[in-house]
């Protein structure tokens, strides 16, 4: 296993957008241009939930670590090794 | 009463149903000992996708905010729209945030978020504070999964006169829910999760197609809207937000979003997951019930549209606005799927009511009664102890409802939000960083606390007519900005709790104060299921919290 020992990614920064974007209400706050008879005040933040899906999901791709063959929970917590870097 | 006849029969038969699988679930997926926390408290930390999908699903998305986000619509307009953007906001902060709790929860065999604090800070005491909010905030949680029930008994007719009467209905309910959570633990609500989210599906999805049908389309139930709000004196209604309510949207929406993630049932449902991945997909799928939850939302406009009165309240001349997605599906839908619709708001209230207490029992049974009353507790006693505390807090619920007036159960829940936040720089920042001194963290959360309260109560509300607790958007004129500007109280608090925190931490560590043994390792913090631990990355918390 020489996956880094770490939950540090420059993905994670994609996640940002999501947290952001919902909270900028001048991005949002009007009636037109309606979809399906939407104003674009709901339309967009619905929208938002698939922004959100997206990034989501492809952090969580790019962050993913390999399935470990052993199932059972591990309790040792020695701290041996020390110069792993973390990716960021 | 004869008139909803069939909606009763329908509604009274899937609940049995859920019942009878609530009572099998201590079968399903067979722990081995169910005498342990572990197992009867999170199901034996072993929930794969699809089960932690529909339970923390089921357990986030309440028959309370089923109708209450709809009546908010129904009366305020685009200001009740806030769930979305709420609801967007909270999966990266889960994907980011409570995925550590997991991580350093299953090292350590944490149950509750005060024990992480306790063996973080090394201070009983802060997660004596911490145990305790997260009890107290939950609490009036629970009393208003009842609101939900009683809003959908109300359309039916089930009503008595005297007070016993009107309960009985809900007091049945809860004694049978009671029975099958003392019993199954997490695996009830796991497993009936998946009736009740099926069942939302399926009602909201003929909903949100066939009603726009029957009212002329969704643009003319916009303009119904809009129509309504250009009639209404209100100020801040209406299909957009104005000038003045804008900062309110945004800090309770961010606002709700972390005080959701700090609940205690929420982070018991996340605990109960199996490894990292699982949580990690799930914050994909999940926003599937934020779409779901959108969609509910605007049957408050639907509502308008369709011309719906909301029944009266509890006290004389008041509107039960609760009542307004109830009545539209009575209206609207034939009553045998009327019926269907209204059991899944009835159970939709089991799930997360069954969760809650058994959060609330995990809290007291860790941080109160093994750490200050019985010391060498085994882990049956510890589970023997929680199953009567999830009695005890869901017998506290009815009582809430039975004897005092609903409002006092949704004002106490308004503080609950408020106060549930005050634990976030120890819980999430305490996942990042030890940097804050464990004295510094009581400070600030007492000040938080302090001032969240302070502020709820100045708040008037003009439309029920009372002085104080009347909302959490407080007036920035209050603290002498000239201004109609309002904005979410708990984010005031939680920046003075924060402030209040640096800055005694900065006094003590001046002072040379004891901070006490951080318990856990750095990289406890991304330990997963089946990790070797054979090399680690060495990080400090404190070079963590520099760079970010």
């Amino acid at each position: 296993m020489s996956t880094p020992r770490s939950d540090r990614s420059p993905w994670n920064w994609l996640l940002v957008i999501p947290i952001v974007l919902p909270l900028i209400t001048p991005l949002y706050n009007f009636d037109s241009p309606r979809l399906w008879g939407f104003p674009a005040f709901y339309w967009l933040q619905l929208s938002f939930i698939l922004v959100g899906v997206a990034t989501t999901s492809t952090v969580y791709r790019m962050t993913r670590r390999p399935p470990s063959p052993s199932a059972s929970s591990s309790s040792s917590s020695s701290s041996s090794s020390s110069s792993e870097a973390s990716d960021e | 009463m004869s008139e909803h006849i069939t909606e009763i029969v329908v509604f009274t038969l899937l609940f049995l149903l859920v019942s009878a699988m609530g009572f099998v679930a201590a079968r399903w997926r067979a722990p081995k000992d169910m005498a342990h926390l572990d197992e009867w408290g999170l199901g034996g930390r072993s929930f794969g996708g699809w089960v932690t999908w529909f339970l923390i699903g089921g357990d986030l998305y309440t028959a309370y905010t089923f109708v209450a986000v709809p009546a908010l619509i129904f009366g305020a307009g685009a200001a009740g729209f806030f769930a979305v953007p709420y609801t967007v906001v909270i999966y990266p902060l889960f994907f980011l945030i409570l995925i550590r709790l997991w991580s350093v929860s299953h090292r350590h065999g944490f149950v509750t978020p005060a024990d992480f604090v306790r063996t973080r800070f090394d201070s009983p005491l802060l997660a004596l504070l911490i145990a305790i909010t997260g009890i107290v905030a939950t609490m009036p949680y629970i009393a208003l999964q009842l609101v939900g029930i009683e809003a959908v008994l109300k359309t039916m007719g089930v009503t008595g006169d005297s007070a016993l009467a009107r309960h009985a209905p809900i007091i049945v309910a809860f004694a049978i829910l009671a029975a099958y959570t003392y019993q199954s633990g997490l695996r009830a609500p796991a497993l009936i999760a998946f009736v009740k989210d099926t069942l939302i599906y399926i009602v909201i999805l003929v909903a949100v197609l066939y009603l726009p049908y029957k009212l002329g389309g969704w643009g003319s139930i916009f303009d119904d809207a809009a129509a309504k709000f250009q009639a209404s004196p209100a100020p801040n209604d209406g299909l957009t937000l104005n000038a003045n309510n804008q900062l309110q949207y945004v800090t309770l929406a961010l606002g709700s979003a972390l005080a959701l993630f700090l609940y205690p049932h929420s982070i018991t449902g996340v605990l109960a997951s199996k490894n990292r991945n699982v949580i990690k997909r799930n914050m994909s799928a999940l926003p599937a019930y934020s779409l779901l939850l959108g969609l509910i939302a605007l049957l408050g406009y639907m509502a308008i549209s369709a011309g719906v009165k909301p029944l009266p309240g509890a006290t004389q001349g008041s509107v039960d606005s609760n009542t307004v997605v109830p009545l539209l599906f009575d209206q609207q839908f034939p009553s045998w799927f009327a019926g269907v619709a209204f059991a899944a708001i009835g159970i939709g209230a089991l799930v997360p009511a069954a969760i809650m207490s058994i959060a609330a029992a995990n809290l007291f049974t860790r941080n109160i009664y093994k750490e200050y009353i019985r010391k060498d507790a085994t882990h049956a006693q510890e589970a023997g102890v929680a199953k009567i505390a999830s009695l005890v807090v869901k017998v506290g619920a009815v009582a809430f409802i039975i004897f005092l007036d609903p409002q006092f159960s949704i004002d106490l829940q308004l503080i609950g939000g408020i106060i549930i936040l005050q634990t976030a720089p120890a819980v999430a920042i305490g996942l990042y960083t030890r940097w804050l001194h464990r004295g510094g963290l009581i400070a600030g959360w007492a000040a938080g606390m302090g001032l969240g309260l302070w502020m709820l109560y100045q708040i008037p509300n003009a439309a029920t007519k009372r002085a104080h607790f009347g909302g959490s958007a407080f007036p920035l004129e209050k603290f002498g900005f000239d201004t109609p500007k309002t904005i979410y109280v708990g984010f005031v608090a939680v920046a003075l709790n924060l402030l209040v925190a640096v800055v005694v931490t900065l006094i003590l560590r001046a002072m040379k104060t004891p901070e006490g043994v951080d318990g856990t390792e750095p990289d406890d913090y991304f330990a997963d299921e089946g990790d070797p631990r054979l090399e680690q990355a060495r990080q400090t918390p404190d070079t963590l919290a520099s760079s970010t």
